[in-house]
């Protein structure tokens, strides 16, 4: 899959020799030669580069797996006094926020890029509201964390309050919201991969051909036939890769969660519940981490990694099927 | 680690309304014995360290020779910095245990300097009136056995309050910390229960109930400041300078006290006679019909031997000073001055400094 693109530029360059007008063949050929080294110099510069940090983060945390082993995932202490180190709960609010984030962002996301793409607006108008939606994405993580304390979370207590007082006994609305907590993290972790899947799902759907809609029309679908049954499933592996890359963002993001999660070593299925993520653990606790509590943090950092890297290959498999399935009809 | 800038400028916000109060009275007595720029590093304790910054300004106007920096680290990692010879002087509100005495390459003594309550603060927005709880029901709270604000055991206790069915959410210190320390000690005498299954006394435990934590006191403080239903330990003079509610507890003879320095103020004279030649008294539950339950002491970590005299000179003046003149800050500032001879004692443990 990761070659897929490999494979179009060799095969646009080897297939069409003659593409260029042949007055200067020597020029061009050193052109071309140059063009192509710089090309795989950088390629290979980004693949050392990753190689160089995750061997660099490997060899930190290697005293600590050597240590913990594999029960350094499953435990639920983090005690720097006794050296007992365990992310299990960290795990669970990394997977549990970037999931709800996903779920709400992802939702929000597609109807915006639909309502941006399937002539609902002018389209001078609809790149305004591309545009500003794009600029979500230039906020800082900061900016997101101080509005969540004093914006979101006092708006968002009294509602969660009363759902744990009316429905306290469904598990997800178990406890009250008292400040910090996963409900107001995920909301605005949503609000932060919006910009991404919107943006990437409006490609997907502008790259079909206009004549895929008008066929749809011709045959006789309404409006929402068309978008739902032709358009989404036609954009599908474009939507997926852009909820892919907006769950791979969530994933990593820290300052913002590290200032509304509450730093809580549990793991509770309420939303309401203050919970931890790894990216906060780690910017959190390196500050003042001593030598032992540093290589524990590179464990972490790698179990990280290993998530990200897990959730990436799961989605671009999905887009393959994806692919396979809708766009093969094309 | 924003949201610590945030709660420090908060917390520092709180220190500079106090400061000027006490800065119209200063005239120190200047040390004759240091001579040329002495700077001196210490680093500790975030319990005292409002009072301690508040003595080095004061001290060091009048001393323009010396200067003192003081870091708020926490009780855990100011110990481990002296031990390792890194800091002149250490702080901590857990003294040191005698394992840490023994690795001191140069030896300690151990100043109490202060004493302070800890204070159990809460914030409940729709609860107005003092909130009350026995021993039994706040060692249950922090063993996470009692789980909401409405619970029987807690209404039995303030018939008059109307509790709202909220869950409690602890606040506790992330850091290795002195406060810790002396709450889980005194958790640890009045509770059976906590000594025997629950998580043990230390700096750094695991909190069984739904807990979030915070680093230092002004960390805690901050963070019930921005929870609703939390309830956390602190330093009185922090939560004070939040406006932060704070529980009435009751104490071994039964009563509940308000806290605040008279409390602790009683509490300490009541058993002042037990301090040991060390000076290190911990009272984890301290008797008196008056006394506020929860009391420590916290203490400088002062080498035996300095290599630079100077340095020796400059530090056990300025200890001196903060044991006599010192003492008058400690009141306004929410914290207990040193009965007069526990005073006299450390200062005698000061001149042996060498």
């Amino acid at each position: 899959m990761l070659g897929e693109p490999w494979h179009r530029i060799i095969s646009i360059t080897s297939t069409d020799p003659d593409r260029s007008p042949a007055r200067h063949p020597g020029g061009d050929y050193a052109l071309d030669r140059g063009f192509r080294g710089i090309a795989w110099t950088s390629a290979a510069l980004i693949l050392a580069l990753v190689a160089y940090i995750i061997v660099e983060i490997g060899g930190k945390a290697l005293p600590a797996i050597a240590e913990y082993g594999f029960g350094f995932l499953t435990s639920t202490t983090w005690n720097v006094q006794e050296g007992h180190f365990g992310i299990l709960p960290e795990i669970w609010g990394t997977l549990y926020s970037s999931l709800l984030a996903l779920i709400l962002g992802g939702v929000f996301g597609i109807t915006i890029a639909i309502f941006l793409t399937q002539d609902f607006l002018p389209s001078r108008l609809a790149v305004v509201f591309r545009t500003i939606i794009e600029l979500l994405a230039a906020i800082p993580s900061v900016v997101f964390g101080l509005w969540g304390i004093y914006v979101l979370i006092p708006m968002l207590r009294p509602a969660a309050n009363w759902l744990h007082e009316e429905f306290g006994v469904v598990p997800f609305f178990g406890t009250s919201l008292s400040g910090p907590g996963l409900a107001p993290a995920a909301l605005v972790l949503a609000i932060m991969i919006l910009p991404t899947v919107a943006s990437i799902s409006v490609d997907a759907l502008r790259q079909i051909p206009y004549k895929v809609k008008e066929a749809a029309y011709g045959m006789g679908t309404t409006r929402w036939e068309a978008i739902l049954k032709v358009m989404l499933p036609t954009a599908g592996s474009g939507i997926l890769a852009a909820l892919v890359l907006g769950f791979g963002r969530a994933l990593g993001e820290t300052m913002a969660l590290a200032m509304l999660i509450g730093n809580s070593n549990q793991i509770s299925l309420s939303l309401f519940a203050p919970a931890n993520t790894l990216a906060a653990l780690l910017a959190s606790n390196f500050p003042e981490a001593g030598e032992v509590e540093v290589q524990a943090l590179m464990y972490a950092a790698l179990a990280l990694l290993a998530i990200t890297l897990v959730v990436n290959i799961v989605g671009l498999a999905a887009m393959k099927f994806a692919t396979r399935k809708f766009e093969a009809e094309r | 680690m924003a949201m610590r800038w945030l709660l420090a400028a908060i917390a520092a916000f709180g220190c500079t309304a106090v400061v000027p109060l006490a800065l119209g009275q200063n005239p120190v007595s200047a040390d004759p014995s240091a001579k040329g720029q002495v700077e001196l590093r210490g680093a500790g304790a975030t319990f005292p360290a409002p009072l301690y910054q508040k003595w080095i300004d004061v001290y060091t106007q009048a001393n323009p020779n010396i200067s003192i920096k003081y870091q708020g680290v926490g009780s855990g990692e100011g110990s481990q910095l002296f031990l390792e010879q890194k800091v002149d002087f250490g702080a901590s509100d857990a003294a040191l245990s005698d394992a840490q005495i023994a690795q001191a390459k140069a030896g300690v003594t151990l100043v109490p300097t202060t004493a302070g309550i800890i204070v159990l603060a809460y914030n409940l927005p729709d609860v107005k009136g003092t909130l009350k709880l026995s021993r039994d029901v706040y060692a249950d709270i922090f063993a996470g056995k009692i789980r909401q604000w409405d619970d029987p055991r807690i209404q039995a206790l303030n018939p008059d309050l109307k509790l709202p069915k909220q869950t409690i959410t602890l606040v506790a210190r992330k850091d290795s910390s002195g406060t810790t320390y002396a709450l889980t000690n005194h958790l640890s005498t009045i509770s059976e229960a906590w000594r025997t299954q629950g998580p043990g006394i230390g700096k750094l435990i695991e909190w069984p109930g739904i807990s979030t934590v915070a680093r230092g006191n002004e960390g805690v403080a901050g963070r019930i400041k921005h929870s609703w239903g939390s309830i956390g330990y602190v330093e009185y003079g922090f939560a004070k300078r939040l406006g932060l509610p704070m529980v009435y507890l009751q104490n071994k003879a039964g009563r509940y006290v308000e806290p605040g320095p008279q409390s602790g103020q009683a509490a300490l004279a009541a058993n002042v006679n037990q301090v040991p030649s060390n000076l290190r008294l911990f009272l984890p539950d301290p008797d008196g019909e008056d006394s506020y339950p929860i009391i420590t002491l916290t203490w400088l970590l002062l080498h035996n031997h300095y290599v630079e005299p100077q340095k020796g000179m400059a530090l056990k003046g300025f200890v001196d000073w903060a044991l006599t003149d010192g003492q008058r800050f400690s009141g306004d500032m929410g914290y207990i001055p040193l009965p007069a001879d526990l005073a006299m004692r450390a200062r005698a443990a000061v001149d042996a400094v060498q």
